[in-house]
């Protein structure tokens, strides 16, 4: 611990602290712009610079350790002139059309712009335009909106690992670029919307279809059905002032109704679904001794990425459709069938926490039924303008269930929103599998929490299943390099059964989600998801009832092949230069 | 055996080169064998000599006569004349050189005696041989070191020199090697900045063209200084013939077992590695060269940690200056006392400058710490050229400071610069006449430092594009007070605030522009 003065007051922090965190702890809070929680600071903005006794030049808190002794100052006439002038040259370079941005009412810039106390920027606008890269299906870019602190690149590159974004050009050209500029469609970017989230302005942000759900909506010929995603339930109230991992289900029941969707379903109930079909493929491998490890396919970003990078694992993915995809299916074959509505009548509609589920919803893989099986997929934040435009506030909302048929679910499917969730319910499911005796303590505590990556054994009838969980590509590279090399040395993996999430935290942190997500807000959402699960009667998704019928009535069997028809899919290579496909498979 | 008579020296730098040196080199050669003079003149190339944009220069030992301008047509003429007849070729003859050169241990009367410690070999020594570089004394100091001293007493040696850094930021050299030798860590690295890129600066190239075994040795005494076994040559891409010819001293040191393991025979070992650069300004700061060098974009990094705890690859680095190195071995042979001799009390040995701009003779000078811009401007520079009167110069190039003409007996060392709100810098000496327009000078470098900024952060990447839009107004003829007032206004943050030296440095040019020249700025 070293002590040291912030404005007079004493402080006393462990060594290594810097002036940013310290003067927090002191109750002085910094402005800054560039500076996000989750990432090493780069110190681009300058916003936080301070006065240290004894200097010549203002420091930067983000990127300066505190000694001990030194007396620091972050409001003296100097620092407020430098602030200022600092975002008055950032507005310079901004194109501020608040008022119709995107990020309006919850933008960094706007609320440092107020924090530092700039009135005038007269003749300090923006003038060279650039076009908006709308090439991705999921994502927008808006370089006139950019402010270069790179959040999107660090992100991207050291948490990811991705690197579909970088820095071009120097100096006043510089400008985050894709490779050879051709835009994010057409990069190895794997949608998983990151950037989305970190960005602290409008630069980035999910591509929006909120104007064509609600045009379905308003069709008297359409019967627009939709799913909400295991995670959104623990984070849609933050957009709405509740505190985050408030638990919304029943609300968001509630309120999707009141928008007049026709039948309100949950994805949940598919997740469930995914667990039979994904853990009966698991437990065939095992008792064949074939494919193993299997690796989870629920998250798209995972999937491109694995498609990019990791091709040659392909035949370990199950071949198990996410739980969106399954339920789109069945919204168009199964559903139909029930209730006597024409397929091409239903309009499916997705809530999502993620962006990359865009991507996957237009797949040409996804036409199963026929039609495109999700035809529309709004994210968390894009679900929270509809209701925002139609008067709705979650906090008034009612707590009312979800429609049947594909509306029931268990505790299993609410962790599918938290990292190593998919894992836990899985491996409920799997031990009655392969024991057909139920698993006594549902809790599996070592897949839980924020670790990078997680291993498990599991004893099931004198056999040890070992389990990894990956979130965060950038953990989910490490995980898969060792398990390829393992496969290459040896021709076989430790791993029985491993899941990866494509965002840090999981579906909870996913690319979708309300903006400033950083990991402890991510942690709460996941908490939030296990409480409910601790909540449910049912928390294995074998008991989902709803799924027996399905089975019973439509399907068959779990990896029938009825079931495989509908609910599973294979996997692609593609290309690290351009994303596209360059090997389907034979 | 035949007694050679006369030796012809060929300038060869980057500039001579392009102005024909080689074809005149084989032409004199050939023209020698001719009138049957091979054995009695030797032509010989060496490093610069000093002047430039004069074409091929030549200097005709022993009478230390120089030519300039020679092109191939004039070589059957010198030879007959000069080397057959004895009689000057008067068309070509440097009459008017400046007082600058004298080598070694003759004075023509010609020229003022120059101290030169840098580039005491340049100019006089082939650089591509290493043999000519150890019948110079080359290689005793390393040798002395390796084999008698111990890395402290180096250190210790270079401390008491009280040499601080050329690059233009006079940090002490021998303490940032006595904190690189302190901070643990098994592995360390010596890096020499030849990323020259301040207009108008090209001293660290004629260093390398003609003398680049004095910076190996300077390098290897850091790398036993502070125990580092890897160095690596920072040069800015363009200089091909620098990198050509340290390339070459790295292949000969090795042959000779300077480089390499087991050097002198003693458990030390040292190699170097040249690294090209691609062209950003920016690299020249020393964290954005060991980005780099390590494959990154260009951007600096925070200090600290300074590259003496954490540089390349996370390991203890010392970053010097090409001129800082090429100051050393001379240091250790001689000792501290020795070059403190040099200079003024408070800012020992000498200062290599280029001069350029409107001189009567451009081109690369080595004076003592302390003398005056205007003994550097009319001794050593011929004064301005065509008849005009002194305006201005600037000092160390764009990011460094003009001065006016009541600077000109100002001495000229980096302590006492620092008086007036201006440093040394690079180097680099840009003349200006009367006829200069000051608004346009500002410009200039207002318009470099946007080009040049690395974008990493926003006083620098934002400062100075406002800069340059408010700078072509006023030179457009429409500015206001308010721009003036801005100018500063601007310069002032970003020196407040910039991220790395580039940014910060821009207040000294503004200000001392517009100390000096404000009335003429203020007119557009």
């Amino acid at each position: 611990m070293i002590k040291a003065t912030i404005n007079k007051v004493e402080v006393e922090v462990p060594e290594g602290t810097n002036i940013l965190e310290a003067a927090r702890k002191a109750n002085f809070s910094i402005p800054t712009l560039c500076q996000h929680p989750d990432l090493v600071p780069v110190g681009s903005c300058g916003l936080c610079v301070v006065e240290v006794e004894g200097f010549p030049a203002l420091r930067r808190a983000c990127v300066t350790k505190l000694e001990k002794g030194w007396k620091v100052s972050t409001n003296t006439a100097r620092v407020r002139t430098a602030r200022r002038q600092l975002v008055e040259l950032i507005l310079s370079d901004h194109k501020g059309e608040c008022l119709v941005c995107i990020k309006n009412g919850q933008c960094e810039l706007q609320a440092v712009a107020r924090t530092v106390g700039i009135q005038d920027v007269t003749g300090l606008m923006k003038k060279n335009l650039k076009p908006i890269d709308t090439t991705s299906v999921a994502i927008v870019r808006d370089p006139n909106k950019c402010i270069l602190c790179g959040r999107c690149v660090q992100v991207c590159s050291e948490i990811q690992t991705v690197n579909a974004l970088t820095l071009d050009k120097r100096g006043s050209e510089t400008t985050i670029s894709t490779l050879f500029n051709e835009g994010l469609g057409n990069s190895a970017c794997v949608n998983c919307g990151q950037c989305t989230v970190f960005c602290p302005v409008g630069a980035l942000y999910e591509k929006s279809q909120t104007e064509e759900v609600w045009k379905a909506l308003s069709d008297p010929n359409k019967h627009v059905v939709v799913q909400e995603a295991p995670a959104i339930r623990a984070q849609l109230g933050e957009e709405f002032g509740m505190e985050p991992g408030t638990i919304v289900s029943g609300r968001l029941h509630a309120a999707l109704r009141r928008m007049k969707f026709d039948a309100v379903f949950d994805t949940n109930f598919s997740a469930d679904l995914t667990i039979l079909e994904e853990g009966t493929e698991v437990v065939g491998a095992i008792k064949e001794g074939k494919r193993l490890p299997v690796i989870t396919s629920c998250s798209p970003g995972w999937i491109k990425f694995m498609e990019t990078y990791y091709p040659h694992l392909r035949e370990h993915v199950s071949t198990a459709k996410s739980p969106q995809q399954m339920f789109g299916t069945l919204a168009k074959t199964y559903y139909p069938e029930l209730k006597n509505i024409p397929a091409q009548d239903i309009v499916s509609v997705s809530i999502m926490p993620c962006t990359a589920k865009k991507f996957e919803a237009q797949r040409p893989e996804m036409w199963t039924s026929g039609y495109q099986d999700v035809d529309y997929v709004l994210t968390t934040r894009e679900l929270a303008r509809m209701m925002r435009e139609a008067g709705i506030d979650l906090k008034d909302m009612p707590d009312e269930p979800a429609d049947d048929p594909l509306g029931e679910y268990t505790g299993a499917a609410t962790i599918f929103g938290a990292t190593g969730g998919v894992m836990e319910a899985a491996l409920r499911s799997a031990y009655f599998l392969v024991t057909g005796r139920e698993l006594d303590n549902l809790d599996i505590l070592p897949v839980r929490g924020m670790e990078g990556v997680k291993e498990a054994e599991v004893p099931v009838d004198g056999l040890t299943l070992k389990v990894a969980v990956a979130h965060g590509l950038g953990n989910a590279r490490k995980l898969m390099d060792k398990i390829s090399s393992q496969l290459a040395e040896t021709g076989k993996s430790e791993y029985h059964f491993v899941e990866v999430m494509a965002c840090p935290g999981g579906c909870v942190g996913g690319g979708g989600q309300p903006w400033g997500s950083d990991m402890a807000r991510r942690a709460r959402r996941g908490e939030a998801l296990y409480a409910e699960d601790k909540s449910l009667p049912k928390r294995r998704s074998h008991e989902n009832a709803s799924v027996g019928r399905l089975y019973e009535n439509y399907l068959k069997q779990p990896n029938s092949q009825k079931a495989h028809h509908l609910l599973h899919t294979h996997y692609n290579k593609r290309s690290k230069v351009d994303g596209k496909v360059v090997e389907e498979k034979s | 055996m035949n007694t050679v008579r006369s030796h012809i020296l060929i300038g060869m730098d980057a500039g001579t080169i392009m102005a024909g040196a080689r074809a005149v080199q084989a032409e004199l050669v050939q023209e020698i064998r001719k009138q049957g003079l091979s054995g009695e003149v030797a032509v010989l190339e060496t490093g610069s000599l000093g002047m430039t944009g004069m074409g091929v220069v030549l200097v005709v030992y022993p009478e230390g006569l120089y030519y300039g301008n020679v092109t191939k047509e004039d070589v059957a003429e010198l030879v007959e004349e000069q080397l057959l007849k004895g009689r000057l070729v008067k068309r070509l003859l440097l009459t008017q050189a400046p007082k600058r050169f004298i080598i070694k241990r003759e004075r023509t009367g010609l020229m003022k005696e120059q101290p030169r410690v840098v580039l005491r070999n340049c100019g006089l020594i082939d650089p591509e041989s290493i043999e000519e570089y150890i019948a110079e004394g080359g290689y005793e100091a390393a040798s002395k070191a390796i084999t008698k001293m111990t890395p402290d007493e180096v250190i210790a040696e270079v401390k008491n020199s009280t040499l601080a850094g050329r690059g233009g930021a006079a940090f002490p050299t021998g303490m940032k090697w006595e904190f690189a030798a302190r901070a643990p860590g098994a592995e360390k690295f010596i890096i020499c900045n030849a990323d020259e890129g301040e207009p108008g600066t090209f001293k660290d190239r004629l260093i390398l063209e003609g003398d680049p075994h004095k910076l190996l040795e300077g390098m290897i005494l850091a790398g036993y200084a502070v125990g580092a076994t890897q160095g690596f040559i920072y040069i800015r891409g363009e200089y091909a013939l620098s990198i050509e010819r340290t390339e070459k001293a790295i292949a000969d040191a090795r042959s000779f077992g300077i480089l390499g393991s087991n050097i002198f025979d003693k458990a030390f070992a040292f190699d170097i590695t040249v690294m090209k650069g691609a062209g950003a300004y920016v690299c020249g700061e020393e964290t954005a060269l060991i980005e780099s060098i390590e494959g990154r974009r260009g951007h600096p990094r925070n200090k600290p940690p300074y590259p003496v705890v954490a540089g390349l690859w996370g390991k203890p680095t010392v970053v010097n200056n090409v001129e800082t190195l090429a100051n050393i071995a001379d240091i250790v042979k001689n000792g501290a006392n020795w070059f403190r001799h040099y200079g003024t009390t408070k800012c020992a040995g000498t200062k290599v400058y280029t001069i350029l701009g409107h001189v009567a003779t451009p081109g690369l000078i080595e004076t003592e710490m302390g003398t005056t811009l205007r003994d550097i401007i009319f001794e050593y520079g011929g004064g301005i050229s065509g008849g005009k009167q002194f305006k201005g110069a600037l000092v160390g190039g764009a990011a460094g400071a003009f001065l006016g003409p009541d600077m000109l007996d100002v001495q000229m060392d980096f302590v006492n610069l620092k008086e007036y709100a201006a440093a040394l810098g690079s180097g680099a000496i840009l003349v200006m006449n009367e006829d200069t327009s000051m608004v346009d000078m500002l410009k200039s470098v207002l318009h470099f430092f946007k080009h040049e900024s690395c974008g990493h952060c926003v006083p620098c990447r934002l400062g100075t594009t406002q800069l340059v839009e408010i700078i072509d107004r006023v030179a457009a003829g429409n500015g206001t007070q308010n721009d003036i007032d801005q100018l500063l206004k601007t310069a002032g943050v970003m020196k407040d605030t910039s991220f790395c030296p580039l940014g910060q440095s821009l207040y000294m040019p503004i200000s001392s522009c517009l100390k000096y020249f404000r009335d003429e700025i203020v007119g557009g």
